[in-house]
């Protein structure tokens, strides 16, 4: 899948060759720094992308493909099938209507139930997440909520119609700390009762490393390295994969400095010829400036995009 | 969707802003209205005063592109004369408000207090007015012409420039730049005129602009009303108003010289609507 | 808080703004040169008239006196008498307002009709042709001034085509309507581009607002999501425009009742200045100013009526 934005004229790739699976149950984490394509690819699966952009490619969803699907039918699947939360739970909800009413349009759009029944399963739902006197608060408006109590609303409006996958885009960055891990193991507990799909998209490896199977890191919109949890965050084979676990404090004596990964990614309208990041590596060699390394598979079900792959010595040293 | 990161292949200004047709189309339209203001002897064709008996009130001809008036005036020549009074306009008619609002705003938004309660009450009361009538008012009580028109518009319209200062140096404040300034113990002098004022007056620049434009439209329309530039100077309202009783003989005497108007108005609103475009923060 | 008190204590705060509104335009006729007594005598008056007349007015007495008594007399709807009209300005106001109301009324609509729908076509369309041509024609619009905009539609609408009746005001709604149609058109012309312009970048906001993307993810209809999710928050930014430009388009009639020689209360007013009438200076400039700070208390309740944020503070 690639998705290209265009700004006065210029091509902005901001996913090139973004490929990756996910199957009933699984959930599926997708890090890396902020810019490097992360929500653009959720956009892109659901069909919001569609509108600022060229998306190209295939999303094949149990079969068909969304990605030349018409708006029509694509509606159809997304909520209904598909279903994604935000970031921000302060601004993804209409300020102006009741959150009852955002939680039974979707209801009314992908099902057949009648006007009470929907107002039934709207306080079912709101229950669900863990809403209390949900009744009552039907007719609340999102300003009446607190940050958390306004994700477990997005998350009860997305899973209304039981979708088959979620999309979820950083869904605990905004919170605090305390309310974070409540809203994930919510999400967690309740794909598991679905049996639901889940993208996770997040920058926090912690995250990952307790929540997901299976791992996709992405830089400068491509996937470097991908394969299940363990083996991703144990031997890191990506020399970026490395720098990002690098980055994580963790276990450090006082008064060290912290790791950053050095230099800044590129800009997506000055991507260097060869491997996006070249120039910040450190194990970079003369081919990583001429061409850029495929992503391949170096055993079974580590697939990493690099010529000179981290060892597994180096990766446990890190 | 991408992150502000610096690379050197980032444009400079001047190519952004030639990349803008908009932008480009204001500055030569200003650009050239300029010259016929500075230089109108040498664009006119006739001279604007006079008269020519033989042909009074002839239709747009290849000797007189835009006719002729009741006198026989060579209407084009008129309306290129009238430049310097409209042009003149854009300038006298908008910096005195423009220096007295950012000082005055500056300085209430900076210092807050009792001033800014008096100063919130003051912008309550005049927008409370429709602009145009306090503004005729104020040239009712001097007297019509053009220099009391200027003062009444400056008179009214610092507030308006005052307002949008007065919000920028608040915004400005929240800065840690400005904080780190007091903490040096810079004087308040200093730090209002050297820190604040060039970081908060771009969109006041922008807002002078779009201004220009309103007080060519705003000093035309008190021409035409008779409470501006005052005949038989040539200006494009008085014109306008010239023309007006014999608008179904003589059509051309009063639809010339709005050309000029909407022209020169386009000219600054592109002007102002490119800097403003080119000047935002891009993130 | 209901919207009752809300009401009051919007009312309330009113007080302050208006006394210093009182303040400007006492100063301003006191300031208006020549002497209205004269002026109010007339020619063949004696000097023992004219002392007369300055009595009656209270101008022997001293400045602060003189706005105490016009303070009270305002307040209880005395606006002293009208030396143009030879009648109470109070009903000589009454008398002319409804048709400026009514044609302030009009344009607001005819703007409205105007901006709205195609300011969701160009939003819609943001970046496209269609954007492009009708960003252009409303930049065009607005470098027009509304003098201008009227004669050109007087001359060929009314004075060439017969279309339109040349001026005047009618008796009945529907003749109404149809006077005032090109006046109305000529103030919503110019009023429609301040409009179309904001409300364009006011829905773009809002098409490209996190909710909205919600609403899109959540795969509801498209009508749904520009009736319910889209107009309804692009309202709320619309009324607020409407609200603060009510100024510009009172400057609008007045200008447009000038150039179609409709009998409002923008004509009175130059023909006063031109008469030096204080008293009706003085009066039609706070009319004027009422109006407005109507318009803007309108503005605020219908917009806590709309926005259920505002509704609770």
């Amino acid at each position: 899948m690639c998705t290209t934005f265009h700004r006065t004229g210029q091509a902005l790739p901001a996913l090139r060759d973004v490929s990756f699976s996910v199957s009933q149950g699984e959930v599926l984490g997708l890090v890396g720094e902020s810019g490097s394509g992360k929500s653009v690819t959720l956009r892109s699966i659901i069909g919001l992308a569609r509108r600022y952009g060229n998306v190209t490619g295939q999303v094949r969803w149990q079969g068909r493909d969304l990605v030349g699907m018409p708006d029509r039918a694509l509606r159809q699947i997304q909520g209904r099938e598909i279903a994604m939360i935000f970031q921000e739970p302060m601004t993804s909800l209409n300020p102006l209507l009741t959150v009852g009413l955002q939680l039974e349009e979707t209801l009314h759009a992908h099902t057949d139930l009648s006007k009470v029944a929907r107002r039934d399963r709207a306080i079912e739902m709101l229950n669900l997440v863990g809403i209390p006197s949900a009744k009552q608060r039907l007719k609340d408006y999102p300003h009446q909520f607190s940050g958390g109590m306004r994700q477990r609303v997005m998350i009860a409006i997305a899973l209304a119609a039981t979708p088959k996958l979620l999309l979820a885009d950083e869904p605990t960055t905004a919170l605090d700390v305390t309310i974070q891990a409540q809203i994930l193991d919510l999400i967690l507990q309740l794909a598991q009762d679905m049996d639901m799909g889940v993208v996770l998209v997040t920058h926090d490896l912690g995250v990952v490393a307790q929540t997901c199977d299976n791992v996709a890191v992405m830089y400068a919109g491509r996937i470097v390295e991908q394969g299940p949890v363990r083996g991703v965050l144990k031997h890191p084979r990506h020399p970026y994969t490395v720098g990002l676990m690098r980055s994580v404090p963790e276990n450090l004596p006082p008064r060290t400095s912290l790791y950053s990964v050095p230099g800044v990614p590129p800009s997506l309208d000055a991507l260097p010829r060869g491997c996006a990041f070249a120039p910040r590596c450190a194990a970079c060699v003369a081919s990583c400036e001429q061409d850029r390394p495929p992503l391949s598979l170096i055993t079974e079900g580590r697939q990493v995009a690099c010529f000179n792959p981290v060892t597994n010595e180096q990766g446990n040293a890190a | 969707m991408s992150d502000a990161i610096f690379t050197p292949t980032q444009p400079t200004f001047m190519q952004r802003a030639l990349r803008k047709p908009g932008f480009v189309a204001g500055l030569l339209i200003i650009g050239f209205s300029i010259m016929l203001a500075v230089f109108p002897g040498v664009f006119a064709p006739y001279d604007p005063n006079a008269i020519d008996y033989l042909a009074l009130r002839q239709p747009p001809s290849w000797a007189h592109p835009f006719g002729t008036d009741l006198l026989g005036r060579d209407s084009l020549s008129r309306v290129i004369w009238a430049y310097q009074v409209n042009m003149q306009m854009a300038v006298f008619g908008t910096v005195f408000a423009l220096v007295t609002g950012v000082i005055i705003g500056a300085l209430v938004g900076y210092y807050r207090g009792i001033a800014d309660l008096i100063f919130g009450r003051i912008v309550d009361a005049v927008i409370t007015f429709p602009f145009l009538v306090l503004v005729i008012a104020v040239v009712a009580v001097l007297g019509p012409g053009l220099v009391n028109m200027y003062i009444a518009i400056s008179v009214v319209y610092w507030v308006y420039y005052a307002r949008l200062m007065r919000g920028e140096v608040i915004a400005q404040m929240g800065n840690d730049y400005a904080a780190a300034g007091i903490v040096m113990g810079y004087s308040d002098r200093r730090i209002i005129f050297r820190h604040l004022l060039p970081n908060a007056i771009t969109p006041v620049i922008v807002y002078w602009m779009t201004d220009m434009a309103l007080v060519i439209l705003l000093g035309s329309s008190l021409g035409y009303l008779g409470l501006g530039a005052q005949p038989p100077q040539s200006e494009w309202g008085v014109l306008i108003a010239e023309g007006r009783n014999f608008i179904s003989t003589a059509w051309w005497l009063s639809l010339m010289p709005g050309i000029a108007i909407v022209v020169t108005g386009l000219g600054f609103s592109l002007l102002g609507d490119g800097l403003a475009d080119l000047l935002r923060p891009r993130g | 808080m209901s919207s009752l008190t809300y009401i009051f204590k919007r009312l309330f705060l009113m007080i302050p703004t208006f006394f210093l509104v009182m303040v400007i335009i006492f100063l301003l006729v006191r300031m208006l040169p020549g002497d209205p007594a004269i002026a109010m005598a007339g020619d063949r008056a004696s000097d023992a008239d004219i002392q007369a007349i300055r009595e009656r007015l209270g101008l022997t007495q001293p400045m602060v006196v003189q706005f105490w008594l016009f303070l009270s007399n305002t307040v209880q709807g005395d606006l002293g008498r009208s030396i143009l009209m030879r009648s109470d300005v109070t009903t000589v106001i009454v008398d002319r307002l409804p048709i400026t109301v009514f044609l302030t009324v009009y344009s607001v609509v005819l703007s409205l009709l105007i901006a709205g729908p195609l300011a969701f076509v160009a939003a819609l369309n943001r970046g496209r042709w269609p954007d492009a041509v009708i960003r252009t024609v409303f930049q065009v619009g607005l470098s027009m001034p509304v003098f201008y905009i009227g004669l050109v539609l007087l001359t060929f609408l009314a004075a060439q085509l017969r279309l339109f009746p040349v001026g005047g005001y009618g008796d009945t709604f529907g003749e109404r309507l149809y006077h005032l149609f090109l006046p109305s058109v000529t103030v919503a012309l110019y009023t429609s581009a301040i409009i179309m312009r904001n409300l364009r970048s006011a829905i773009i906001e809002v098409l490209d607002a996190e909710y909205v993307q919600f609403a899109r993810a959540k795969g509801l209809p498209a009508r749904l999501i520009l009736g319910r999710h889209v107009l309804r928050n692009a309202l709320i930014s619309t009324v607020t425009l409407l609200g603060l430009s009510i100024g510009n388009l009172m400057s609008g009639t007045l200008v447009t009742e000038t150039v179609f020689a409709v009998p409002g209360m923008g004509r009175l007013m130059l023909e006063a200045i031109f008469a030096r009438d204080y008293p009706l200076i003085q009066g039609l400039t706070l009319t004027f100013a009422l109006l407005v700070s109507l318009v803007f208390l309108m503005t605020d309740l219908f917009q806590s009526r709309l926005d259920p944020r505002m509704r609770l503070q």
